[in-house]
């Protein structure tokens, strides 16, 4: 049902059906899938939506990564439950991707084939149990600030993914803040695991939200078309705002000798991440790139004969089903 | 590597919650059989007990109305105000109604 508004006013579209729509979004009406819309709107939200989806997807692997040695059963419940939450996101939003028309096997192909971005977050790895916690505190903290905006996006499947995206993610956010609560006041020992998780995770976190805004290349119109609600300069400054009364409140220092609280501003000052690296993680020259995208297409080629499988089965059943008639 | 994914067909999933409202649109999956459309529905939209029913069907056999049509199939309702209560004015004094 998706796919049959597109063929439709192909070419140029006229002056009035454009405006129609900006006068619709400026007015908060959400557009739904078979609605008209322009193309860049559309090749727009396709990127941005199969980005997140994908991020999603590769994100199981850290957090996959300790499953097996998480230290007691009740946290290895809890962390097979985020992973599976992560499996979920990404699927939701692979479905919201498709109501505009791309098909699954495109995006998921174009993940596999290493031409589609992810979150440069998920290039990092993650050395010991506190990065479980730290990831779940920072990270997700952090995806939940950008994510929150997004519930009211313009398009709505997309909004409305996001949504349900976001109810979960509150779980991620408070797991990962209750081990950090455990280690900072344990022994030494685990108390230096986590300063040692803050200090590898704080400037990867702030990187999640993008280059300065006179750097950011999609901005101007993906706030004009409401896909997008605030700047990522506005969402980072929000992020170290929240974030760094709970490292106070952890005891634990955040790596950053320029971190001030502003007293006239009511915000924090902090130091500048180093772009150089975000912008060579994003390149995939990141500490993890190569071994995400071969694990992902190990994944995908392992699980080819439970597809295969699945497929003579049902071709099986039809068959029978046909023979009856 | 293997070939590319093959496309699976698309099934829309309707959950009905435990309040006892009728089933909601959730969104879709890919799954090759209705059997299979129905685990998967399962695995990826009530994994919070968000329902204890699931339909699962065809997105190819939903009929959409046209989005071009809206002026003439919804906006007749928006000037019949008399179809709802609030239009009436009851005098004070008066109960139960």
């Amino acid at each position: 049902m998706y796919s049959q508004a597109l063929d439709e006013r192909d070419g140029q579209p006229d002056e009035a059906v454009n405006a129609a729509f900006e006068q619709r979004v400026a007015a908060e009406e959400k557009i739904e899938a078979n609605d008209w819309m322009p193309a860049a709107y559309r090749k727009t939200l396709i990127r941005q939506i199969s980005q997140h989806a994908h991020s999603e997807i590769i994100g199981m692997q850290p957090e996959g990564n300790w499953i097996t040695r998480a230290p007691s059963l009740r946290r290895k419940a809890i962390l097979l439950a985020k992973v599976q939450d992560e499996a979920g996101h990404g699927l939701y939003l692979y479905a919201a991707a498709e109501t505009l028309g791309v098909s699954r096997e495109e995006v998921v192909d174009q993940l596999l084939a290493g031409t589609a971005k992810y979150s440069s977050i998920f290039n990092y790895p993650t050395l010991t149990w506190a990065d479980m916690g730290a990831i779940g505190w920072l990270v997700d903290g952090a995806a939940i600030m950008n994510q929150i905006p997004l519930c009211r996006c313009s398009y709505g499947p997309y909004a409305r993914a996001m949504v349900r995206i976001c109810k979960e993610e509150s779980f991620h956010q408070r797991q990962g803040f209750e081990i950090m609560v455990t280690l900072s006041r344990g022994t030494d020992a685990q108390k230096a695991m986590a300063q040692d998780a803050l200090n590898r995770w704080w400037w990867p976190s702030l990187m999640m939200f993008g280059p300065h805004d006179a750097e950011s290349t999609h901005s101007d119109t993906s706030m004009r078309w409401k896909i997008k609600r605030f700047s990522n300069d506005e969402l980072r400054q929000k992020f170290v705002d929240v974030t760094v009364p709970q490292a106070d409140f952890l005891g634990l220092t955040v790596p950053d000798p320029d971190l001030k609280y502003d007293a006239t501003t009511g915000h924090y000052v902090f130091g500048e991440p180093d772009w150089s690296e975000f912008k060579a993680v994003l390149r995939g020259d990141g500490p993890c790139n190569a071994q995400r995208l071969a694990h992902r297409r190990a994944a995908h080629d392992n699980g080819a004969w439970v597809r295969d499988a699945a497929e003579a089965h049902a071709a099986k059943q039809h068959d029978q089903v046909e023979a009856v008639a | 590597m293997t070939g590319p994914t093959s496309q699976w067909p698309l099934w829309e999933v309707f959950l009905r919650s435990r309040n006892g409202l009728h089933h909601q649109h959730v969104g879709s999956v890919h799954a090759v059989d209705a059997e299979m459309a129905v685990g998967n529905a399962r695995d990826v939209y009530t994994r919070r007990g968000e329902g204890v029913s699931i339909w699962v069907v065809p997105s190819a056999a939903i009929v959409a109305s046209d989005p071009d049509d809206k002026g003439e199939l919804f906006e007749p309702a928006l000037d019949k105000i008399y179809r709802h209560p609030t239009f009436y004015e009851i005098p004070d004094g008066v109960a139960n109604i």
